[in-house]
């Protein structure tokens, strides 16, 4: 238990040090680590499925917008509008940057959970993103 | 002031009239960066000379409730993007007055010109919804929305 302590804090601590660097540039597996440290647990691939591909209570599931596997363009609910691929290995854009994770995650979670997620919730949800490869 | 400075002046002031009066060219969200990926996430980044300055002022006043969606942003990039939306907000004819919700789809002059349409073609697949306008407008995103360039995906 101690060593898998240290070890989120090392994590934590690597992720903060490539972070400040870099001025908000960060890979997908920094930005994992960076909210697997701040929920104290490491993100779990199948709860991210579930959550991305289930309903809370509202009208919309993540899916709705991004598709049951975000591997290809998925089309907005509600507008129409093409959205392109969530998946990391499928779009070099998606999680490069933290602050925009950060405000995609806020604005998303809110629409679909009606609140805000977890950092534990967004762990799950990347670690499952970041299994899905070509 | 001499007749031809007076002229020059008087041209440059006509001109974004002008070239607006048609409707078919606008100021495209491209001309902002920020606005395009603030706004152009869910939906295309609309022209905004395609809704009066009130309509706007509404609008970002009230991001986390837009439309069903949150689309709130911090302060500052907030305050940004609405000081240029009512800087380029409409001010044509069709501009007069707000369109019920603030909406670009039930104003008067987008039904009329969209009138040939019965609502069966809005529902197609790759259509979906009236607010997704690079459906059928080709240059939608760099500001076109000339007749020629429509194509209805059927």
């Amino acid at each position: 238990m101690r060593s898998k302590t240290w070890h989120l804090v090392f994590i934590a601590l690597l992720a903060l040090a490539l972070a400040s660097g870099t001025a908000g540039a960060t890979t997908p597996a920094e930005q994992l680590a960076a909210l697997s440290a701040q929920a104290g647990t490491a993100g779990d691939p199948a709860r991210g499925q579930r959550l991305f591909t289930s309903k809370h209570g509202a009208e919309w599931s993540c899916s709705s917008c991004h598709g049951a596997l975000p591997t290809q363009a998925g089309r907005h609910a509600s507008t129409g509008k093409p959205i392109a691929p969530l998946a990391p290995a499928f779009n070099p854009e998606r999680f490069g940057d933290a602050a925009k994770s950060e405000k995609w995650f806020r604005r998303n979670c809110k629409d679909v959970l009606g609140r805000e997620c977890s950092a534990g919730e967004k762990a799950d949800v990347l670690a499952w993103l970041i299994t899905l490869k070509p | 002031m001499n007749m031809k400075s007076f002229a020059l002046l008087l041209a440059a002031a006509l001109l974004p009239a002008a070239a607006r009066a048609d409707g078919e060219r606008l100021r495209p969200a491209t001309a902002n960066p920020s606005y395009q990926q603030e706004c152009g996430g869910c939906h295309l980044a609309y022209p905004p000379a395609l809704l009066p300055a009130a309509s706007w002022q509404r609008i970002t006043a009230d991001l986390g409730k837009h439309y069903g969606s949150d689309a709130s942003l911090d302060p500052a990039t907030t305050q940004t993007l609405t000081r240029w939306l009512l800087l380029n907000a409409g001010s044509g004819k069709r501009a007069r007055e707000a369109p019920p919700q603030d909406r670009i789809t039930r104003a008067a002059w987008f039904q009329r010109k969209h009138d040939e349409l019965p609502a069966s073609v809005w529902q197609r697949p790759a259509i979906k919804s009236p607010a997704n306008c690079a459906a059928c407008h080709t240059g939608a995103e760099q500001g076109d929305f000339s007749e020629h360039r429509v194509r209805v995906p059927r």
